[in-house]
């Protein structure tokens, strides 16, 4: 059994990397799907052209780049903390997108919408203060074919 | 209408993946070896149990229904919007996973989705 400093340490960091690069991600997809305009899907036809230019964006391509880091540090922080400990921690992503949207994207952020992202901050806080593991993970092991 | 749609499969799609990926992880087992070898050989693992891969398809869902979404609304609302998956998070961390949810963390789930009400309450 690892200590409990050490785990705490480990987790942190890679909540860390996710709370940098979910929101940059998020962001550049933003700013992507903004450039290529309203996703119309009334015909096969418009889908694939959809498609082609989601994928032949740079900024899309940045974004997804951004989103793989995301979801490499997510994965590896579940494999020993538990999903409803890591999913609120790594809400502080949704203040990082707020202030990424106003200065990267000129979002208008209204008053009501600060204090809603400070109000999740809060509720982050609150639940990093519960401990990153209840279960062992032999609780739900599953035979290895 | 058309959005609504698309922020349900996010939510959805989105909880339902992160739920069978985390299932899938657990079963693999605590990674402790960094070294990008050892992390090659966690994703082959991962990749073996058929958990992973129905999160992944979910995950893969919710990600082209954000794509769809962000290309209408603004980041700043779109992605407040979609953290309504903590609740469901929360139940399925707690009935699907067997975790213990405390009452500090329901309190601090709860809190978050006050706040993205609001959020969602400034929208212009």
């Amino acid at each position: 059994m690892k200590s409990s400093g050490g785990l705490h340490f480990k987790t942190y960091l890679l909540i860390l990397l996710m709370v940098i690069f979910g929101p940059l991600g998020n962001v550049l997809l933003g700013k992507g799907m903004k450039r290529i305009g309203a996703a119309s899907l009334g015909t096969p036809a418009e889908v694939f052209n959809l498609l082609s230019r989601v994928l032949t964006s740079g900024t899309i391509w940045l974004g997804i780049g951004s989103l793989i880091t995301f979801f490499a540090a997510y994965m590896l922080v579940l494999s020993w903390a538990d999903y409803s400990y890591v999913q609120p921690a790594s809400s502080v992503a949704y203040g990082m997108v707020a202030l990424l949207a106003h200065f990267m994207l000129r979002e208008v952020v209204t008053p009501l919408r600060w204090l809603g992202v400070l109000v999740i901050c809060l509720g982050v806080l609150v639940v990093g203060h519960t401990p990153p593991r209840t279960t062992e993970p032999s609780q739900i092991m599953e035979p290895r074919s | 209408m058309k959005e609504v749609i698309f922020y349900l499969l996010i939510i959805g799609a989105g909880t339902g993946g992160e739920l069978c990926v985390s299932r899938a992880m657990k079963v693999v087992g605590e990674v402790k070896d960094f070294r990008p070898a050892a992390l090659l050989g966690v994703a082959s693992r991962a990749l073996r149990v058929p958990w992973m891969w129905l999160g992944l398809s979910l995950m893969g869902t919710a990600f082209f229904a954000l794509l769809a979404v962000l290309s209408i609304e603004n980041v700043s609302l779109v992605v407040p919007v979609t953290a309504l998956s903590y609740a469901g998070g929360a139940l399925g961390g707690r009935f699907f996973l067997g975790e213990q949810v405390t009452r500090r963390r329901w309190t601090g789930v709860l809190l978050v989705c006050v706040g993205v009400a609001l959020v969602i309450m400034g929208r212009r």
